[in-house]
């Protein structure tokens, strides 16, 4: 085989649905042998969040935000049809039926592929997340990064 | 025809099929053939622009009520 293609995904939203075709993709990509990098910035942070009790030192603000947003793939709210909660308990009981991969299973799956998750730091900042918030074995960057990545990827997408 | 190795993929979404097809051809040497079985409908297409696009054969495919059935030759 030629040279090693690059899959690169900015994941943007923060939904439950966008991100699982996010990470479907990704996981696509990667068994077929592309290089995959997730840029998550904005919402798309929420998706590496642990859902675990922390308390980092943080602002008014931050705290704030840290409480109003999902922690973790798995409390991602739906784009659509959301019912107040309804929605995602809904789908997650089609897609048990269907054998479709819950999110939180396709992030380990993406890590256990050596897909590369990479935190955008500035939106981190606007957010207040803090890297003990997120997922271990991520990687942190910025816009460059991801242009690194993308000047030459064979699949550049944005969700 | 020998197989050297069969996956059974049957009742699993995507994007496993193809997924678990790849972990499996891994384990296999150049010029032997993997056996994968499946029921996504979607694994046709899947598998076939798999194979072509990294540089294995597909030699034969069938379906077999319901099952669908992947001869793929590594290359």
């Amino acid at each position: 085989m030629s040279e090693q293609k690059k899959t690169n995904i900015i994941l943007f939203s923060g939904d439950y649905d966008k991100a699982m075709a996010a990470y479907i993709i990704a996981n696509g990509a990667a068994a077929y042998d592309h290089k995959v990098t997730i840029f998550h910035t904005f919402w798309g942070l929420n998706v590496l969040r642990k859902n675990e009790k922390l308390r980092p030192s943080k602002t008014f603000m931050e705290k704030m935000f840290g409480k109003m947003m999902p922690k973790g793939a798995e409390n991602l709210p739906l784009s659509k049809m959301q019912f107040a909660g309804m929605g995602p308990k809904m789908i997650k009981n089609v897609m048990r039926k269907h054998n479709a991969m819950p999110l939180d299973d396709l992030v380990t799956m993406a890590k256990e592929q050596e897909i590369t998750l990479l935190a955008c730091t500035m939106t981190m900042d606007l957010l207040g997340l803090k890297q003990e918030e997120l997922l271990d074995d991520i990687e942190y960057g910025g816009v460059a990064a991801y242009i690194g990545e993308g000047e030459d990827g064979a699949i550049n997408l944005f969700i | 025809m020998e197989i050297t190795k069969t996956l059974d993929a049957k009742g699993l979404a995507c994007p496993m099929p193809i997924v678990r097809t790849k972990k499996a051809i891994e384990d296999i040497n150049s010029g032997e053939v993997l056996e994968v079985h499946a029921t996504d409908v979607g694994a046709k297409s899947d598998l076939t622009a798999w194979t072509k696009s990294s540089g294995h054969d597909l030699i034969e495919s069938k379906e077999d009520n319901g099952v669908y059935k992947f001869y793929i030759r590594k290359g």
